[in-house]
């Protein structure tokens, strides 16, 4: 199967990213060659084990972790349901948590089902946010209590790129025992974390969503915090996630990790200044379009743009007559019939809610395709406001 | 990614009919923009009572923009009797189907022609007057029902991808799930009519089977790998062969039964049985 990727200009970094050329490589052994179980007692598992272990230190690196807290998993979402059905049984006499209205589908949807899952009834306090997209501090104080086993909320928002103040909230629950869990999938790798520095107890990250591969992620487990097994099994991963080790994705996932600490200020630097430029462009060049989110306590890949009076289902197919890909909010993409969740946490107004476009770059994105989407973008929204209803273009 | 039909992204990259028309006899606007999906419908209408020209100002989804410039084309030129009688399954049809969940799109088409219509003459329609079940997107009680009888509907998640009915808040699943058994033992509880049989001869039956398998069945067999063909037509017994992934498949004695015989019985007869040949 040939996917053309070298044809496509490929804004959609938040959904997922391109598999660095430099981590094929260092996978590519452990697909062919070096197939030993790392449990084996043999040298030909136990080189496989080393090799483990090398990539649990690149990724500790990243973190300002030590390697004993890195726990292997096999996606963001079982990071999450891990972490937060953890706590729950930690202090079964807890029961509430604390999450806000804006996380992803992974947490969102656990703290929906907790009941099924633990067989006690929990009451979850979702915080709002601003128009911004940003927390309240003061509510955020207000829900902590003597009842709250947990607090999970996400370091950056996968749909707009907000980033939240989660040493600052973490530092604050602990003060009152209560364990924190952030979901930095959007985080790791595009702004620095030292987990040293804070008070997080678990944090989740997502391969995929930094240039490894799709299937492998990790729970970050601080040393000292009380612990239950999600998947119980073998003895991997110190008993404390059961099953065979996705050998070759953990080994890219330490390449990614690497490769990102040394990016890093790539990513702060010229991928932010690409992002504002495609930013810019269109807000200026765009009648009635607006930006999603707080301008500065954001991402620096992430922009989310509503234009108004047209629906994101249809900016999205005419984008992909040119080869653009990219994200939208609105209802029709979504599979639900309304707009995400996020922008109307935010009170974006419908007008621009089903009609927002999420723009997610990377270090592989260059200035030439910046240009050629800043040229092709207005003529499709003007295209598809002549034909709507809602658009008159002396407002 | 939706699977759309290359009709649909063709009428969705180059609609027809788009725009305003300044002296139009009928508008019909149905839709919001907090609906996510909106349609404009203007059409001329003659003294003979044919509708000469259509315009169509559509917000929403391509499925929205190519069920609105499909349905422009349908109706050009089409005496109005016959365009009151156009459903979404109609539009659905001239774009070689929709995806399940977008069927609301085809639905939104001919609400838009039915109250362009009304406007035309002058009526209020009765749809409007109905009890508002959906309050996130403005449903009411006659639309659903009638939904439910025209499109064969028997799930509440059927009557949301048709009538968006349900699709928000979701406060109103219980009492949609009341009207669902309220209507269908409503129609089960129907005398069936005797339909009017034509006497068809064999040749004519079995060019009309194999417009229907043609038109119908075949293409949604083919999404799934499978394919069918006519073997024989011996007075009722209508014989085909199943290709593909169709055949052998566990499933195939209910898509002959539930599906083709349907189908041909809706369509062409209703007596007929369908066989397979092994």
């Amino acid at each position: 199967m040939n996917c053309n990727s070298d044809k496509v200009i490929y804004m959609d970094n938040n959904a997922t990213t391109r598999i660095a050329p430099e981590v094929v490589d260092a996978m590519m052994p452990f697909l062919t060659d070096c197939y030993g179980n790392p449990s084996s007692m043999h040298t030909f598992g136990g080189q496989v084990a080393k090799a483990i272990e090398e990539a649990r230190g690149r990724i500790a690196d990243l973190l300002g972790a030590e390697p004993e807290e890195i726990v292997f998993t096999s996606c963001g979402t079982e990071s999450d349901s891990t972490a937060i059905l953890s706590a729950l049984q930690t202090w079964p006499e807890k029961r509430h948590v604390v999450t806000t209205r804006v996380e992803h589908p992974a947490v969102k949807n656990l703290c929906e089902n907790l009941a099924q899952l633990t067989g006690h009834k929990h009451r979850v306090t979702r915080l709002k946010v601003e128009g911004d997209g940003t927390l309240d501090m003061e509510e955020y104080r207000q829900a902590l209590t003597e009842d709250t086993a947990i607090v999970s909320v996400m370091w950056a928002n996968n749909e707009t790129g907000v980033i939240f103040p989660v040493e600052e909230m973490a530092a604050m629950a602990r003060e009152r025992d209560i364990l924190f869990h952030t979901d930095a999938v959007q985080a790791v790798g595009k702004i620095p974390i030292n987990m040293k520095a804070n008070a997080i107890d678990f944090l989740s990250l997502s391969g995929h969503k930094l240039h490894a591969p799709k299937g492998v992620g990790v729970l970050y487990i601080r040393k000292g915090t009380p612990f239950v097994p999600f998947l119980n099994g073998g003895h991997q991963e110190k008993g404390r996630r059961g099953g065979t080790e996705n050998v070759a994705s953990i080994i890219g996932l330490g390449r990614a990790c690497s490769l990102a600490a040394e990016k890093m200020e790539e990513e702060n630097t010229r991928v932010r200044a690409l992002r504002d430029k495609l930013e810019k462009g269109l807000l200026s060049s765009i009648p009635k379009s607006r930006l999603n989110g707080h301008p500065d306590k954001r991402l620096p890949n992430t922009t989310n743009i509503s234009f108004e009076f047209v629906e994101g289902e249809a900016i999205l197919l005419h984008m992909n007559e040119y080869n653009i890909c990219a994200s939208s909010g609105s209802a029709c993409t979504s599979g639900s019939l309304e707009p995400s969740h996020v922008l109307r946490a935010m009170g974006v107004p419908f007008t621009a809610a089903h009609g927002s476009i999420r723009f997610s770059l990377s270090i592989y994105n260059t200035e030439e395709e910046v240009d050629f989407v800043l040229d092709k973008m207005p003529a499709i929204i003007a295209g598809l406001r002549e034909m709507s209803p809602f658009w008159n273009p002396d407002q | 990614m939706w699977e759309y039909t290359d009709k649909v992204q063709e009428h969705f990259m180059h609609p027809r009919n788009v725009g305003e028309l300044k002296d139009a006899d009928g508008v019909g606007e149905v839709g919001s923009l907090a609906c996510g999906d909106a349609l404009k419908l203007m059409i001329k209408v003659d003294e003979n009572n044919i509708i000469t020209d259509a315009k169509f100002k559509t917000f929403g989804c391509a499925s929205a923009i190519a069920s609105s410039s499909a349905l422009t084309e349908m109706i050009k030129g089409m005496p109005l009797e016959e365009a009151e009688k156009i459903t979404n399954e109609d539009i659905a049809q001239a774009l070689g189907g929709l995806p399940k969940e977008k069927m609301h799109c085809s639905v939104m088409g001919r609400e838009a022609l039915e109250a362009a219509i009304a406007d035309y003459r002058g009526v209020v329609l009765p749809m409007a007057q109905g009890e508002v079940v959906c309050e996130c997107f403005g449903v009411t009680d006659l639309e659903i029902i009638r939904a439910i009888k025209e499109s064969d509907l028997r799930s509440v998640e059927e009557i949301t991808n048709f009538t968006k009915a349900g699709g928000g808040c979701g406060k109103c699943e219980d009492r949609l799930r009341e009207i669902l058994r309220q209507t269908v033992e409503g129609i089960e509880a129907e005398p069936a009519k005797p339909k009017k049989q034509e006497r068809m001869t064999t040749l004519q039956k079995i060019k009309k089977i194999e417009q229907v398998l043609e038109r119908e069945i075949r293409p949604t067999l083919r999404k799934d790998g499978g394919d069918i063909e006519l073997v024989d037509v011996d007075g009722d017994f209508v014989t085909v062969s199943l290709r593909g992934a169709c055949s052998g498949c566990q499933s195939s004695r209910t898509t002959l039964k539930e599906y083709v015989e349907k189908k041909l019985r809706e369509q062409v007869a209703d007596s007929l049985i369908v066989e397979e040949d092994r």
